[in-house]
């Protein structure tokens, strides 16, 4: 009945355009972080490196991330939790905890500019409880840090969802058996989360990891909206030095630097986070 | 006129060889049964009848047509899966009407069939339903309706009974001796139950490690198997061998009792016998009785015969109990030897 | 000896007790009013006249005002963007379907030479930062005519929806046994016909989920809009571009206009979310 060919030609499509649409321009990108008038040259990096905002830039994606991240973790395992262990309305706190999946970062930026911002919602509350007289300029320039946490807020509003998505279907799998069993032996709530859920859950809590720490590197548009260009990220920059620069080798030269840092983290999840062959369900 | 004959049929995936050069002819109406442990290849043997599979080499003919490089739908063979494969999306009706539809039968033809079939299954009142309306049994029963409103010449069936729980597995084999004999169609039917294989063959081929062991009617497999796999597969309990080493012309030692044997220029035999064809009378093998299990209908002791396990199935009103010393006789023409290097019959 | 007693039933293995009971709640509500209360709060700017939204202190009630609505969908450029978007989104949609539905089934069905490399192939875009493709590809475009196209930026959209699309159509095709396929063949039916007649009526619910997913993904995506449309811009880019310049109850209606339809789509196939996401994380 198969036929040979019938895979490849199923297969070609898929192959041929990804490798149109995307091995092609990613080499291109390649060589063009590395190309100057002569050729061969490190003169996009050099400009990318000593340009005074390269630092910020590079610290404030990595401070991001790294901050973003983990909440996003620990928020996503309690509603994972949470669910797992709801049993009426079960479906409708599932959907509302998954509403953020469908939203662009461009919009959740925009939501938490009307609460931020100085005649936003929490200026209001603010005022209105009569904690502070006067409406609070949170997202100028000079509080940044205040732009920071901005950031911070709406990323983890909207972008947990997926995290714990992945951790619902990846609890879903772990049999229930296992936990009879260890209560039997004798743990506890808190034990079976750490003894039993969170190793069970390691391919996920792998796969989760991975995609949204990529993710949170290329963070842009919630940055946009809610700080405009006070608070420079590696995706901005980027943006920035294509359009309004116009140097698109030092754009691709920036690319380069959140793919290498997107490689690495990929790298090491897959490292820290691997399971022994033979130790999954 | 549905006549298969298997011409050197081989199948290997990869590095494992699934079938070793298959021959086997199927008569017409015949009901073959192909019987064997898991991975013995009677499952790819069934597939590669259907065209499912391609075999890596050899002919298959069906009713005088060479159909090894047909496909399943120009093979006249219809099928009924191990999982039933009902169609959720349809209802009972339409699964059965399935085939009939795709071979363009106009409307009233397909209405007689249908209902034809699904009263012979036993499921006319279920027509309307859906396959998740229903229990195992009775998808297996619109599986078994859809492939005979086919009207085929020839239907493949791949252990159909085996995820039915053992009630039903019972009833349903009845049901199916009565409906394909009445359907005068050649059957081949794949299961790894050697009691279904007695009931319901005509003649089993028994399957071990890709070859056709042995391919005959259940009394002769049972009676005369051809290798000491068939006569410790079939059975249940299965045989009992025991080493035996030559003592004189014909005449073989067995755990310390002598008696007739082949003439043959070994030294050594197995020496074979059913436990239902031993009594216990002075004389015979000296048994130790260990494990007494009283079964109803008969009584089941497990002894020990040169320091070896040996089962004999005894009258039910017989008083042993564990410890006994018993004296086990085997029937004559029931003995049978098996050669220890090659495992065939001598 | 005791006697079991008709009251007598099993208490579940893990019953909390009344205080753990009250956390769980209270983390609940807090969680839903979390995610709910932002958008809630968008809702409010977007129904309120455009003196409101700029007006303090807020009051967190809607006007139910139309105002602001009126002045968005007016504005210059507004119609024709949404109109991009929707074009591209379907394109996408289109297109990723047509391209990762085909390997999604070559992958469930076959065991190949290369199978392991396509799988590599298609997790490794899932590690990359794709909207930036958008800027080698800008240059593409303009050699080919392509930019500025709705179908140029498609592609881009289309590159970030295949692997998704390859993944979940995979594991739609996965679930569908291949007996019921080679049950049809023995039908009388050739390859064609049986996907056609069995595996189709199967799958299109979640096939139609993974298309939905698909629009999603492009009506969202903000980066490669920016870079790769000029004067159609989609609803993203232009929203992106004016958020400098714009005053406050275009932002947030425009971003009602972004939330909405998106809010929509999710809640159609809420049911193939945790197949699509957790499956396609695999």
């Amino acid at each position: 009945m198969p036929q040979k060919a019938l895979p490849y030609l199923l297969l070609l499509p898929a192959t041929l355009f990804l490798l149109v649409f995307f091995v092609y321009p990613f080499l291109q990108i390649a060589i063009l972080a590395f190309s100057g008038p002569e050729g061969f040259t490190l003169k996009p990096f050099l400009t990318m490196a000593t340009h005074w905002k390269f630092q910020t830039t590079l610290s404030n994606t990595i401070l991001l991330t790294a901050i973003i991240v983990p909440i996003q973790l620990v928020l996503a395992l309690s509603m994972a939790s949470i669910v797992a262990k709801l049993k009426t309305g079960r479906n409708t706190i599932l959907y509302i905890f998954t509403i953020p999946l469908g939203l662009s970062d461009l919009a959740a930026g925009i939501i938490w500019l009307a609460i931020f911002e100085q005649s936003g919602f929490l200026n209001s509350m603010l005022v209105g409880l009569g904690l502070t007289e006067r409406p609070m300029l949170f997202l100028g320039y000079q509080n940044l840090w205040m732009i920071f946490v901005a950031v911070i807020l709406a990323e983890v509003w909207r972008a947990t969802a997926i995290v714990m998505v992945i951790l619902v279907s990846g609890m879903g799998l772990i049999p229930k058996e296992y936990y009879e069993a260890a209560e039997v032996f004798g743990a506890g709530p808190w034990k079976r989360f750490t003894k039993v859920t969170l190793p069970m859950l390691r391919p996920s809590l792998q796969t989760a990891l991975i995609l949204r720490t990529i993710a949170a590197f290329e963070v842009f548009a919630v940055v946009v909206a809610l700080g405009g260009t006070t608070l420079p990220v590696l995706m901005g920059e980027t943006f920035n030095w294509q359009f309004a620069l116009s140097d698109r080798n030092v754009a691709a030269a920036y690319a380069l630097v959140i793919l290498v840092i997107s490689i690495a983290s990929t790298l090491f999840f897959l490292r820290v986070l691997r399971t022994p062959k033979g130790a999954t369900i | 006129m549905a006549e298969i004959q298997i011409k050197n049929v081989g199948k290997s995936f990869g590095l494992f060889t699934a079938l070793h050069s298959i021959d086997l002819t199927i008569a017409d109406q015949e009901f073959m049964v192909l019987l064997g442990a898991s991975g013995c290849g009677k499952t790819t043997l069934l597939r590669i009848i259907a065209g499912l599979e391609t075999p890596g080499q050899g002919e298959v003919w069906i009713g005088g047509r060479r159909v090894d490089k047909l496909p399943p739908r120009e093979r006249g063979i219809a099928m009924v899966f191990q999982n039933y494969a009902v169609f959720p999306h349809l209802t009972v009706f339409e699964n059965i009407a399935f085939g009939l539809r795709m071979k363009k039968l106009p409307q009233p033809e397909i209405d007689r069939r249908v209902t034809r079939t699904a009263e012979l299954m036993h499921i006319e009142q279920l027509l309307k339903r859906y396959s998740g309306q229903l229990s195992g049994g009775q998808r297996q029963r619109v599986a078994v309706a859809r492939a005979l409103a086919m009207e085929p010449d020839v239907i493949l069936m791949d252990e159909p009974l085996s995820n039915l729980d053992a009630l039903l597995r019972l009833e349903m084999r009845a049901e199916l001796k009565g409906v394909l004999a009445a359907s005068k169609t050649t059957t081949i039917y794949v299961t790894h139950d050697q009691v279904e294989a007695m009931s319901l063959a005509d003649r089993i081929a028994v399957m071990n490690g890709g070859k056709i062991v042995q391919a005959a009617t259940p009394v002769e497999v049972y009676r005369n198997p051809a290798a000491r796999f068939v006569g410790s597969f079939i059975g249940n309990p299965p045989m009992n061998f025991i080493p035996a080493t030559k003592v004189g012309e014909g005449k073989w030692q067995v755990a310390g009792l002598t008696m007739d044997g082949p003439k043959t220029g070994q030294d050594r035999l197995e020496f074979a016998i059913r436990p239902e064809d031993l009594t216990i009378t002075p004389g015979g093998l000296k048994a130790t009785a260990r494990v007494v299990e009283p079964l109803g209908a008969h009584t089941l002791v497990t002894c020990e015969v040169a320091g070896a396990p040996f089962r004999a199935v005894l009258e039910s009103d017989l008083r042993v109990s564990p410890g006994d010393d018993l004296s086990l006789v085997p029937k004559a023409d029931r003995v049978r030897w098996f050669d220890p290097e090659t495992a065939m019959a001598v | 000896m005791s006697v079991a007693v008709a009251t007598d039933v099993p208490r579940p293995v893990a019953e909390i007790n009344a205080a753990g009971k009250f956390v769980f709640i209270a983390g609940t509500v807090l969680l839903c009013a979390w995610v709910l209360v932002p958008i809630y709060l968008l809702v409010v700017n977007t129904l309120s006249s455009p003196q409101e939204v700029s007006a303090f202190p807020k009051t967190g009630i809607p006007s139910f005002d139309f105002g602001s609505l009126q002045f968005f969908l007016n504005f210059s450029g507004v119609a024709r963007a949404l109109w991009n978007s929707v074009l591209v989104a379907v394109l996408t949609m289109v297109l990723s379907i047509g391209i990762g539905a085909p390997a999604g089934y070559a992958l469930s069905r076959f065991d190949f030479r290369g199978k392991a490399t396509f799988r590599m192939l298609v997790l490794m875009t899932r590690a990359f930062p794709l909207p930036l493709l958008a800027l080698p590809l800008a240059v593409m475009f303009i050699r080919v005519g392509l930019d500025d196209t709705a179908i140029g930026l498609a592609l881009v959209h289309t590159t970030l929806a295949v692997p998704f699309a390859v993944l979940i159509t995979f594991s739609i095709f996965a679930g569908i046994p291949i007996e019921l396929e080679e049950a049809a063949w023995t039908l009388g039916c050739n390859r064609l016909q049986a996907f056609q007649k069995v595996v189709l009526p199967l799958v299109l619910p979640g096939i139609t989920a993974s298309a939905v997913f698909a629009f999603t993904i492009s009506w969202n995506e903000v980066f490669a809009a920016s870079v790769l449309t000029v004067e159609n811009r989609t609803l993203t880019a232009f929203l992106l571009q004016s958020l400098s310049v714009s005053p406050m109850h275009l932002k947030f209606a425009g971003g009602a206009a972004l939330v909405l339809p998106a809010l929509i789509f999710i809640f159609a196939v809420r049911k193939y979310l945790f197949a699509m996401w957790g499956i396609a994380s695999r």
